[in-house]
């Protein structure tokens, strides 16, 4: 059981939750996160930023789970277990970060982590709000350039063949157009997939998404894939 | 220290605590956890006798203190199982049980016999998986259906036969005793309840395949009346299952009359269940000065 510090509405169903301690974790790997006895399951909630004293998450309430984790207030304790998944690779060269509703979050850490490194010349953000903006003055800061739309497709707005490498979070269609895009450009496109999960280890079989490389566990082998590997539409997870 | 061993057709179990099938994988990824030796045994993931993809869409979902599935049996197939999966899972130093699902006879009757000349110890038969379309479950839902599929399997494997029955029966106390007289070994017992979530902002079933698979503390107390029922109704023993989550939980089902007992759920929502299980149980058989479970097995 962890602290936590605060727990604030930051948007539409929208909170940030920051919890006290030491914590690890690669960017968009994952923490499985739950208020109480109930429900049973934890909630599968992507790093937003690793502090020296606190993890913090961006989460939206979308059920009973999440609406009990967004009750809880800061002194009150929150049972968390992780890191899980394998997070996004290391990359090099210019960068652009393309994320989407819930899929926004886990992008600050990776943006923190690539900009600290020297093989790194360039990490663009490209976010699209699906209702109301959240931290628009912290997305600034942390890229090179920041591009953003509330409520259509931030795909319109991106020219892949800019990029060496795209690094994407969010709903199954962007994320589909964006690899289309890349493969006809020859640009290397990681995806990161979210799944309603079991057990978090890939025992279960609760998260399985079908690649084209056979059945893979969202939980152990992703949450982050290569683009063109995965199948997207009606294959998807 | 107490004695937790149990015999369960003449196999013995370290304790009566074995990780229930679907929830467990094969043990690799729940022995980074913790040491799989101190389990009673291990149930596989259900096997057929081909490669299985699983279902569609959403697999799981959440009701109060339950969870609904429909994994659909995505497993390897047999001959995969035993090429990559069974020495590992031999080497885990606990007893082995392999659950068979199939969707005709010869499935079943073609996947157990790859198994005559391995080393496991028992055989699980599935006739109570509520999620593929065909087969499985619907040899478990009625006594002739369920006695016909266990005689043939029964005259085709050599090992020890544990038939795995589903709640979803017509009378699951005539089909377990179809089991027994058609020469089962043994019973576990409940595989997950039928049962429908609906998404009422899309206006459709949560799950592809409509109805899914309830298990967890929400079904325990069915789960518990159904082992007494049977085991108040068949001469050979019961493992019992459906929501056990703690050490209460196992004595219940004892009590009830199951010489073991399986933990699926649990394990999912603490990874660690089964060993603070068999150390709370000790702890209770300690504290109410038991030498062996059998001193509570039955006594309801």
């Amino acid at each position: 059981m962890a602290l936590i510090l605060k727990n604030e509405k930051i948007g539409q169903h929208i909170y940030w939750i920051e919890i006290e301690g030491k914590f690890e974790g690669n960017p968009g790997q994952f923490y499985m996160i739950k208020a109480g006895e109930y429900p049973l399951l934890r909630r599968p909630i992507s790093i937003f930023s690793i502090d020296e004293n606190s993890i913090s998450f961006i989460y939206q309430v979308v059920g009973e789970g999440t609406e009990l984790i967004s009750k809880m207030i800061p002194g009150q304790t929150l049972d968390i277990k992780g890191p899980y998944g394998n997070g996004f690779p290391e990359v090099t060269g210019k960068i652009a970060l393309v994320g989407g509703g819930v899929g926004i979050p886990p992008l600050y850490e990776t943006s923190k982590k690539l900009r600290e490194k020297e093989e790194v010349s360039l990490v663009d953000m490209y976010l699209g709000f699906s209702g109301d903006m959240f931290l628009k003055e912290l997305w600034e800061k942390s890229c090179d350039n920041f591009i953003y739309n509330i409520g259509g497709f931030i795909t319109d707005y991106i020219d892949v063949g800019k990029y060496d490498v795209i690094l994407t979070c969010g709903p199954d269609i962007m994320m589909e157009k964006l690899t289309k895009a890349c493969i006809d450009k020859g640009i290397k496109i990681y995806v990161s997939k979210e799944s309603r999960m079991g057990c978090g280890i890939g025992a279960c079989l609760a998260c399985t998404c079908k690649t084209k490389a056979g059945n893979k566990k969202v939980c152990h082998d992703g949450p982050v894939f290569s683009g063109e590997e995965v199948y997207y539409g009606e294959y998807k997870c | 220290m107490v004695n937790t061993s149990v015999k369960f057709c003449g196999i013995n179990f370290k304790n009566p605590i074995v990780a229930a099938s679907g929830t467990f994988g094969f043990g690799r990824e729940y022995s980074k956890i913790y040491d799989l030796g101190i389990l009673g045994g291990i149930a596989s993931k259900g096997l057929t006798l081909h490669k299985k993809e699983g279902n569609e869409g959403i697999r799981i979902w959440e009701t109060p203190m339950g969870i609904m599935n429909s994994i659909g049996l995505e497993n390897p197939g047999v001959r995969s199982f035993i090429e990559d999966e069974l020495d590992f899972m031999k080497s885990l130093n606990t007893n082995i049980i392999i659950n068979i699902g199939g969707s005709t006879e010869e499935e079943y009757l073609e996947a157990v016999e790859y198994f005559n000349e391995l080393e496991i110890d028992m055989i699980e038969l599935n006739i109570s998986c509520p999620n593929v379309k065909e087969g499985c479950m619907a040899f478990g839902l009625t006594d002739s259906g369920a006695g016909d599929i266990v005689s043939k399997v029964r005259k085709v494997t050599k090992h020890p036969l544990v038939v795995k029955l589903s709640p979803n029966a017509e009378d699951i106390i005539r089909v377990a005793q179809a089991c027994e007289y058609a020469g089962a070994d043994g019973l576990s017992l409940i595989n997950t309840i039928r049962a429908l979530a609906i998404d009422i902002k899309k206006r459709k079933p949560v799950f592809q395949n409509l109805y899914a698979g309830l298990s967890g503390p929400a079904i325990k107390p069915i789960a518990l009346r159904m082992v007494h029922e049977v085991c108040n109704n068949v001469n050979i023993p019961v493992m019992g299952i459906g929501g056990i989550s703690n050490y209460r939980d196992v004595v219940e089902f004892m009590m009830a009359g199951a010489q073991l007992v399986q933990v699926g759920t649990a394990n999912l929502v603490e990874l660690d269940a089964g060993r603070t299980i068999i150390e709370d149980l000790k702890e209770y058989m300690q504290v109410e000065g038991l030498k062996s479970l059998e001193e509570i097995r039955g006594i309801i």
